[in-house]
């Protein structure tokens, strides 16, 4: 076995040539409190990503992402401070619901898609009715958290690593995460096993809600309060997140690891790009245009392995 | 006096002279984080900051305003490009929000860092930072007491509100409602969303309309007025009194009504160009001068006897703008003090 997967090899670059850009750059975020800054923000979409990654592993796309992480967040905000039994109630309702659909996805072959695009309205229209207008406060614990200054390694590095390795544990090196990838890779097969598939689907979108409901509270945490429309734009970073990282629509190939080090350069690829003083007229295509890029290299990297 | 005491003299003369765009702030590095740019309003906005700002740095007031826009209109990634702005050592930013809340935490990391923050139109609730803001609520109430005294018998109102969830659309609707309970005799049939463009309130006041009793008057918030018109139009509808939010489009439209039948209403919003106020308010509190952390401005409105002027005045599928100077800001300080 090679030392580093080479699936990670070219997410784990690409991150690399980044960091040493946004560096080079600005030398101020090389610093304890810089390195923060840069990252913070990239905790709860790596988080939402992870959550995204596990719905493509089992062949689905969830594009309520960012409605549902808005919903987390208004519930933590409006909710779990004054009320923590009935706020943790909620989110634990949330991660019902998943698993609800996802065993709804299952039993009826509906198409995860239109699903998930109904569910992002329902998702959002309970966000307004918690917090019809922004505001809310973080419960303190939270942001004690979330804004605690550990010695030598900054939050937001610690907070990256801690779900990069769990994430990895459950789903690469656990039996539940190998039945979900097999759900993934083989449906048919996991099903003449014997195993429930309904069942499955609705434990992997269970997993994937638990993932959610913390990049919820970790973005609350973060921002202190709440607002409907908060994290809309999660969905779609998620969904690049997970490609970026060497995920795979199909088939269950997908890198929890990869899908953390996807959203940290996601993350980074905005601030390289302010800190370059582009115009904001410019700042989506170069944005899509990183995104382009990586995948272009990954195609070219597939083509060289499969000729050895 | 001899000839080197004159030259002394002129030299002291003229460094007194240049001494008021000499001040503190020379060498201080201002940033605008902007969190939109897709309508002709915050085009405006940008604009008038440029301009103003322009001018400032190459009259040595502060070192250098720079203009940053989000690439899409998402709080989470306003919340990061604040975070850089730390990090590219800015001593003061000023802020048009995406979220009144989402911000606080990025903000509150800035004033940690010793930046002085000035929010503006989208103004923020995070304690540290100043609020230039608008009396939204005062706004929908007016847009109430002015259809009272035109139509003291009352009637139908239909009400295009803007986009869900965002803090303004709750407090302009806020101040209709509480001008409604003042004149009960106005009673509000239909609300509809119209995210503050004439496509939308077009299609959405299009979609409602078939159900609705005769409507007297449409409140609105600005940027929706002329859809709103256009929908009564080709339901073939009567025109009725239509609140404008003083963008082109609706100042043209209602100038030719008003030619045409002599169409009264009314037209009030706020200046794009009160980013240049946000901006002389940070330039203020960076010279050390005492500074409220809520500041007022005042509404811009443009009524029957002004149109002509405002029509003229504003640029094709602009909004009608005012850029603010030094001294306005010292003013508007001085009365919130």
């Amino acid at each position: 076995m090679r030392l580093i997967n080479p699936r990670l090899a070219l997410p784990i670059l690409s991150l690399a040539i980044l960091i040493v850009a946004v560096f080079w750059l600005q030398p101020r975020a090389m610093s304890y409190v810089g390195i923060n800054l840069l990252f913070n923000l990239a905790v709860p979409i790596a988080l939402a990503t992870v959550a995204q990654m596990i719905i493509i592993m089992v062949n689905d796309i969830d594009l309520s992402m960012g409605a549902f992480v808005s919903l987390v967040a208004c519930i933590t905000a409006a909710i779990l401070p004054g009320n923590p039994a009935l706020g943790a109630l909620m989110l634990l309702g949330c991660v019902l619901a998943y698993a609800a659909l996802g065993a709804l996805i299952e039993a009826r072959q509906l198409p995860a898609i239109v699903v998930t695009l109904g569910m992002s309205f329902v998702w959002g229209g309970a966000g307004v009715l918690i917090l019809p207008s922004p505001g809310g406060t973080s419960p303190v614990w939270l942001t004690a958290i979330m804004k605690a200054k550990p010695p030598l390694v900054p939050m937001a590095i610690i907070a990256s690593l801690l779900i990069a390795g769990v994430a990895h544990l459950l789903i690469m090196r656990s039996a539940f995460g190998v039945r979900l990838r097999a759900l993934g890779g083989n449906a048919r097969a996991v099903s003449r096993a014997g195993r429930s598939t309904v069942r499955l689907r609705a434990m992997a979108y269970a997993v994937a809600g638990c993932f959610a409901v913390l990049a919820g509270m970790a973005l609350v945490g973060l921002t202190t309060s709440g607002d409907a429309n908060i994290a809309l734009r999660y969905t779609l970073l998620s969904i690049a997140g997970v490609i970026l990282g060497g995920g795979e629509f199909t088939g269950g190939r997908v890198s929890p690891i990869g899908a953390v080090i996807g959203a940290l350069t996601l993350t980074l690829a905005g601030s390289f790009l302010s800190f370059l003083r582009l115009s904001p007229d410019w700042q989506i295509g170069a944005q899509g245009a990183i995104l382009i890029l990586v995948l272009a290299a990954r195609l070219l990297v597939r083509q060289a392995e499969k000729r050895t | 006096m001899t000839r080197k005491g004159l030259l002394l003299t002129a030299t002291t003369l003229a460094l007194a002279l240049g001494a008021p765009a000499m001040a503190d702030t020379a060498q201080k590095k201002i940033a605008l984080s902007n969190n939109y740019a897709g309508n002709s309003w915050r085009q405006a906005m940008l604009e008038s900051w440029k301009r103003v700002t322009d001018k400032a740095v190459a009259d040595g007031v502060v070192a250098s305003a720079d203009a940053f826009t989000t690439a899409e209109n998402q709080a989470t990634e306003q919340a990061a490009q604040i975070q850089n702005m730390i990090l590219q050592g800015y001593d003061a930013i000023v802020v048009n929000a995406a979220s009144p809340t989402a911000l606080n935490g990025a903000i509150k990391e800035a004033c940690d860092a010793g930046i002085t923050v000035v929010s503006f139109d989208g103004i923020v609730t995070e304690p540290c930072a100043w609020r230039v803001k608008v009396d939204f609520v005062k706004m929908g109430r007016d847009e109430v007491e002015y259809l009272a005294t035109r139509l003291p018998e009352g009637g139908n109102l239909l009400e295009i509100r803007g986009l869900a969830g965002v803090s303004v659309d709750d407090e302009i609707h806020q101040g209709i409602d509480e001008g409604v309970k003042a004149h009960p005799n106005f009673k509000i049939v239909g609300s509809v969303n119209g995210d503050w463009a004439q496509d939308v309130a077009q299609k959405a006041v299009a979609g409602i309309l078939p159900s609705l009793p005769e409507i007297a008057a449409v409140v609105t918030q600005g940027g929706d007025g002329y859809g709103a018109a256009q929908a009564f139009a080709a339901a073939g509808r009567p025109t009725p009194i239509i609140i404008m939010g003083n963008r082109q489009d609706e100042l043209k439209w209602w100038a030719e009504q008003r030619d045409a039948n002599k169409y009264e209403t009314v037209s009030t919003s706020i200046a794009p160009g009160v980013s240049t106020l946000a901006f002389w308010v940070a330039q203020q509190i960076l010279d050390g001068q005492e500074v409220p952390k809520d500041l007022t401005v005042p509404f811009l409105s443009v009524t029957q006897d002004s149109l002509d002027q405002s029509l003229k005045d504003t640029p094709e599928g602009g909004v009608t703008n005012v850029d603010y100077s030094q001294d306005d800001a010292k003013k508007v300080i001085s009365e919130s003090k």
